[in-house]
């Protein structure tokens, strides 16, 4: 039997699809092991979320709402999220692998004791233990792991646990009560950069275009990369060089250490193909790679390749695409 | 003020890692170990602090096996005052690697963290956020533009989150953790190597510091993942089209 919490991610007010794979992860859980989820939300004006997350089954959707909570900041939200698993007794806590959760989940762990592990990507029952399966080494490596302890944090990754269908059946929605006198007020938050509107985000498009070392210039990167994402619904995504060049934010970075994107096409534009790079996309399911040099490493994962200019493969690519 | 910066021993970035075939581990033999480049990214920005600040104290501490000394050795070559290795066989999960960070903390009683945001080996980006936790101060992870503001007494700090840059003021003590961004570490120079010889390296075990330093993760087995097979070549933009459009059917 588990008792698992899910942590909801939402953009003020806007659930981010990533959250629905931590459901997957909890509903694949249950049917093998038996118990029941609920799924927390966390902030001010949460109920369109609240009402989006009440056709996967979950016994309840908690909204923890109020006016403190409004940006997401680790030390209040990884209190209210270790009060909550404590009054629900929940013995899996899991959250999807987003900046989010890895900045608020293992302080929400070490409140309650509890061990954590990142980037989970199967789970099978052992008894009433689980094994779980993570991913490290920059993606060069799969771990089959026990984790010890009567309470567990995991995040998941999105590509590993397709969304849950929604079901007819909706959970009801309870207020969590959370005691404004007790949370904790080390941050404040000062401001976010304005999101780039118009593209989806690359952790949740069907298809990703992305850029690496050959774009010169954030124009460059615009016309070619956007340009292509734009002619076939898609996000953008970057190299980190770009990033570091300052030719793109840091939003758009794909990697080791930026985002895990897993869509079914994913176009590396004049990139090499770095490993750290390949951890971010290798889960996609067609990749297209297109370099100049035709030894560059991405064209050993592509499945298919063009050797040839950006500059001139991918104006023609976009005009073709658009007739 | 005095700052603590955590170094981790990690196969180079740069090599290609091997699995053991008997037995979850990586293949050791020939490969070179580093500091943990985000660890590394870390203490410079310490060291920019110092010089900035002036009187000031550097503290980095390793847990581990004596080997560990190779990356304290760097840490004070950069530039660190003092080293720390806190001895243990045990590989420690980042739970009781928070808990050993929040003993040491206790010890030294610095005026904040810094610290790589996750180690390039288990890619866990977990032990900041839970020495955090423990030590009930604040936190700002992926740091990639620092300042500390109010007389030191608060950080600004700007943090890579997936959505953008995120601007907050975090009060100290605290833990920071760093993203690629922050600063670009400096090299190690000769009178750097010379200097770092004379330099207090103390050691010390878990249960000097009263902490069990036991971990609660268990690995069984690591295996490669599935590799990708190279696909094919083609030669014109209409090819590609046709082939994604007919072949893969995904456009």
């Amino acid at each position: 039997m588990a008792t698992i919490l899910v942590i909801a991610e939402h953009d003020d007010g806007q659930l981010k699809l990533a959250t629905l794979s931590a459901v997957a992860f909890a509903k694949r859980v249950i049917a093998e092991a038996g118990g029941t989820f609920d799924i927390l939300v966390i902030g001010d004006g949460v109920d369109l979320v609240a009402e989006a997350l009440r056709s996967y089954g979950a016994a309840s959707v908690l909204a923890a709402e109020r006016p403190e909570l409004k940006s997401p900041l680790a030390d209040k939200h990884a209190h209210v999220i270790a009060e909550a698993a404590r009054q629900r007794g929940s013995t899996l806590i899991v959250g999807a692998a987003s900046t989010f959760s890895k900045d608020i989940l293992p302080r929400g762990a070490a409140l309650l004791d509890a061990g954590m592990l990142s980037d989970v990507v199967d789970v099978t029952c052992d008894g009433d233990d689980f094994v779980f399966r993570r991913i490290l080494f920059a993606g060069n490596a799969i771990a089959t792991v026990k984790l010890e302890g009567a309470v567990k944090f995991l995040t998941v990754r999105a590509a590993a646990f397709a969304p849950p269908p929604k079901g007819a059946e909706l959970s009801r929605v309870e207020k969590l009560t959370v005691d404004a006198g007790s949370l904790p007020d080390f941050i404040v938050c000062e401001g976010r950069e304005a999101k780039v509107a118009g593209r989806p985000d690359s952790t949740e498009a069907r298809v990703v275009v992305s850029g690496g070392r050959a774009i010169k210039n954030a124009e460059d990167f615009e016309r070619l990369i956007g340009g292509l994402a734009d002619a076939l619904g898609g996000a953008v995504g970057s190299s980190r060089a770009l990033v570091d060049a300052g030719i793109t934010p840091n939003s758009l970075q794909i990697g080791q250490t930026g985002k895990i994107v897993a869509p079914e096409v994913y176009f590396a534009i004049g990139m090499s193909g770095a490993i750290q790079h390949l951890a971010g996309m290798k889960d996609t399911k067609v990749i297209v790679a297109i370099n100049k040099d035709p030894d560059a490493p991405i064209f050993e994962v592509a499945d298919f390749g063009l050797v040839g200019d950006a500059y001139q493969v991918v104006p023609e690519l976009i005009e073709r695409l658009r007739n | 003020m005095k700052i603590l910066v955590p170094l981790k021993r990690v196969p180079d970035p740069d090599t290609k890692i091997r699995i053991k075939p008997d037995g979850p581990g990586i293949e050791l033999d020939g490969v070179k170990f580093a500091v943990n480049p985000f660890d590394a990214i870390a203490l410079e920005e310490a060291l920019r602090i110092e010089e900035k600040l002036g009187e000031m104290e550097v503290v980095v501490v390793s847990i581990g096996g004596e080997e560990c000394v190779e990356q304290l050795r760097v840490g004070l070559a950069m530039g660190a005052d003092r080293a720390l290795l806190v001895k243990t066989s045990e590989s420690l999960d980042s739970l009781a690697v928070a808990k050993v960070l929040a003993a040491v903390y206790r010890r030294e009683k610095p005026d904040f963290v810094l610290m790589g945001k996750q180690a390039i080996d288990d890619d866990s980006n977990q032990a900041g956020q839970m020495l955090a936790a423990m030590l009930g101060v604040g936190q700002a992870t992926f740091v990639s533009k620092l300042e500390l503001i109010e007389n030191n007494t608060k950080a600004r700090c700007g943090r890579e989150t997936d959505a953008g840059i995120e601007t907050i003021t975090v009060r100290l003590p605290a833990v920071l953790t760093t993203d690629l961004r922050l600063n670009e570490p400096r090299y190690v120079s000769l009178p750097g190597i010379m200097k770092a010889k004379k330099k207090p390296l103390e050691e010390m075990t878990p249960a000097d510091l009263g902490v069990a330093a036991t971990s609660r993760t268990k690995i069984f087995k690591l295996e490669s993942p599935p590799k990708r097979k190279a696909g094919v070549r083609v030669k014109t933009v209409d090819e590609l089209v046709d082939k994604l459009k007919n072949e893969a059917k995904v456009i």
